[in-house]
């Protein structure tokens, strides 16, 4: 399976996420924002950072970047495409994703682990997961996901909350919110469930000495049903 | 002459001034923060503060109709995230 993960001035998470894709088995290469053309792909991914600074808002500037044509055409096609984090925020300033990720509630810089629940397995991303709540790593200043009413309407009658902030035990609560996004959301999918952004890292827990295995979980599972 | 000249290169262009703020319904920590920080400066009469941003766009057009229209474009494609933000155009000089 080939994979790309595409590096913008700022990006910082592009070499864990190409770490993390040869260890599962993808053939990925390294795509600079300033190319034009896409190789051929089986996954695209939009790695976690701070494009450009996070000028203007989160992922505004990379959203306008000569790589993205190609990566819309991609998409719109139907092809594999992920933003984590700073990815996500790119993802929802090209409109691929409705919605907006806001500064977080409390102000303040969240690094951390948190749980989430995976919501829709209905996909190319979790179908046949092993395990429905997930360890993962946020580091964020901008997570607290925001869309509009009408938004939101159709989100939800779209199946497209892709995974909620949870406690340990999979619960959804107020209190497992990290960052006040709307209804816990830590993840969403465009309708057709191709394109998915979530600010949680699993790049950053493929190693149970380091961090723990519920990337691997992921990863893994990401590569068996594109096979 | 020569500072006729460089008036008259002056007058082909047009300053435009945008501000870019949150919709009222959109929570704004930053101004919150702000806000929090005043208080504890004795400024206790202050009910809200909201923060945004100010753009100066020098541009190249002499009517100020097509500055400004151009100026929107750029508001609706870049400087706002129209889900979050408004935009106002404050000035034109």
């Amino acid at each position: 399976m080939n994979s790309s993960v595409i590096i913008f001035p700022g990006s910082n998470c592009d070499r864990d996420m190409e770490v993390a894709l040869k260890k599962f088995g993808f053939k990925n290469k390294m795509i600079w924002h300033d190319d034009i053309n896409l190789p051929k792909s089986d996954l695209v991914v939009l790695p976690g950072g701070f494009s450009y600074g996070d000028y203007l808002r989160c992922g505004s500037m990379a959203s306008k970047s000569k790589i993205i044509k190609s990566i819309i055409d991609f998409a719109k096609s139907g092809g594999l495409l992920m933003g984590i984090c700073n990815g996500f925020q790119i993802l929802t300033e090209t409109e691929l994703l409705p919605g907006v990720l806001l500064r977080n509630k409390f102000s303040e810089f969240i690094c951390k682990n948190v749980f989430v629940k995976i919501n829709n397995t209905e996909n190319s991303y979790f179908k046949k997961i092993k395990k429905q709540t997930l360890k993962l790593h946020i580091a964020h200043n901008e997570g607290n996901y925001f869309c509009t009413n009408d938004q939101m309407k159709e989100i939800q009658d779209n199946n497209q909350i892709a995974m909620f902030y949870c406690n340990e035990k999979g619960e959804i609560k107020e209190q497992s919110n990290p960052n006040g996004s709307i209804n816990n959301i830590a993840g969403i999918f465009n309708k057709e469930k191709n394109i998915l952004g979530m600010m949680p890292h699993p790049e950053r827990m493929i190693d149970e000495y380091l961090s723990g295995e519920d990337g691997s979980l992921f990863f893994e599972n990401l590569l068996n049903n594109l096979k | 002459m020569e500072n006729y000249d460089q008036l008259k290169i002056e007058s082909n262009t047009l300053k435009i001034s945008v501000v870019v703020t949150l919709k009222k319904a959109v929570l704004d920590p930053q101004g919150t923060t702000i806000m929090k920080a005043l208080k504890g400066m004795n400024f206790n009469n202050i009910n809200e503060v909201r923060q945004g941003k100010y753009f100066e766009i020098e541009i190249n057009e002499k009517s100020q109709k097509k500055a400004e229209e151009q100026v929107s474009m750029m508001c609706e494609k870049l400087l706002a995230n129209l889900v979050i933000e408004d935009y106002k155009i404050i000035g034109s000089q």
